[in-house]
């Protein structure tokens, strides 16, 4: 079995060994309310930190470019209370002209 | 069927499952069969662990630093695991269904539909998790057979739908201003970590900041 073989293999293994002992988890552990008030700001921290990572990172490093664009559009489609899909679409066309037309 | 719920979850299952398309073409790239990019996408179903594995390998890292690089990243899903699973209360077979599709998009679209109710979470668990695994697994095999005129992301601006969407799921849940605060804390924190930590943790690293300032409450 060669490299690729195992790291496929192993890569899936550990993959659904995580997230199947995620939802393992007994459910009274995380019945405190102190644990629920947690339960509730870890979305925003995560959702807060993939929005950062994917706008200003690129492999490891900080990079500003066209996904700025995306992101500021989103913000202000949010702050006019437009539905997601128009929230979405309208950053992924601003980006993309300025990309097309930025090379 | 709640019709936003379902606009929600196909909107980011469409657009995070034509990513497939570029993480096929770097499989083949970096000197994967079409059958073990596929195999990847099926079994292992985590984009940033998947492409984190093609990337060590196609660089010349061996199989255990490509194995223990994607479980870092794959790491935030467990975590996940852990949010989610109280919320849908399933069993058996159901769980290991829910456990594979336990990724950023399913908890993210899933805890957006909190606020309008706890079904329309659950429904937008199972939506987008499922509508995710069918598109990405598709677009993979797309990928992998040599779609790559369409491999640059970028082009297509799907480099910026994917955090306007994770945007507009967060969006609703900051109702205060220690929200806010939080928020763009982490976001800051999540950004200046990036070059230091290794890839996967400044993003896990926030759970923390999460934790510290609920406990402390």
């Amino acid at each position: 079995m060669n490299q690729y073989w195992i790291a496929v293999i192993g890569t899936s293994a550990i993959a659904f060994a995580l997230k199947y002992s995620g939802h393992s988890v007994p459910e009274k552990w995380l019945s405190h309310p102190r644990i629920q008030r947690v339960n509730a700001l870890i979305p925003i921290a995560l959702l807060s930190a993939l929005v950062a990572a994917q706008t200003f990172t690129s492999e490891s490093k900080l990079m500003i470019d066209h996904r700025l664009l995306g992101l500021s559009v989103a913000i202000i489609a949010l702050l006019l209370k437009a539905p997601f899909p128009i929230v979405v679409l309208s950053a992924a066309l601003s980006s993309a002209l300025l990309y097309n037309f930025s090379i | 069927m709640n019709s936003a719920t379902l606009r929600d979850s196909l909107s980011v299952s469409l657009t995070v499952g034509a990513y497939g398309v570029a993480f096929g073409a770097a499989a083949v790239a970096n000197g994967f069969t079409v059958l073990q990019s596929c195999l990847l996408s099926l079994l292992t179903f985590s984009g940033a662990s998947q492409f984190a594995v093609v990337g060590v390998l196609g660089a010349g890292g061996t199989a255990l630093s490509g194995i223990a690089t994607a479980s870092l990243l794959g790491i935030r899903n467990g975590l996940y695991g852990v949010i989610i699973a109280p919320r849908l209360k399933v069993k058996g077979f159901k769980r290991i269904v829910a456990a594979q599709i336990t990724i950023d998009e399913s908890t993210g679209v899933a805890l957006g539909q909190e606020v309008r109710s706890p079904e329309a979470m659950r429904q937008g668990f199972w939506l987008t998790g499922i509508g995710v695994f069918i598109f990405w697994n598709l677009f993979t095999l797309a990928g992998a057979l040599g779609a790559q005129a369409m491999g640059d992301i970028r082009a297509w601006g799907l480099d910026s739908a994917v955090p306007a969407a994770f945007l507009g799921l967060v969006w609703p849940r900051l109702k205060t201003n220690s929200d806010r605060a939080l928020a763009i804390g982490c976001a800051v924190f999540a950004v200046a970590m990036t070059p230091i930590l290794p890839a996967g943790l400044p993003i896990i690293a926030t759970a923390f900041i999460a934790v510290a300032v609920g406990l402390r409450k």
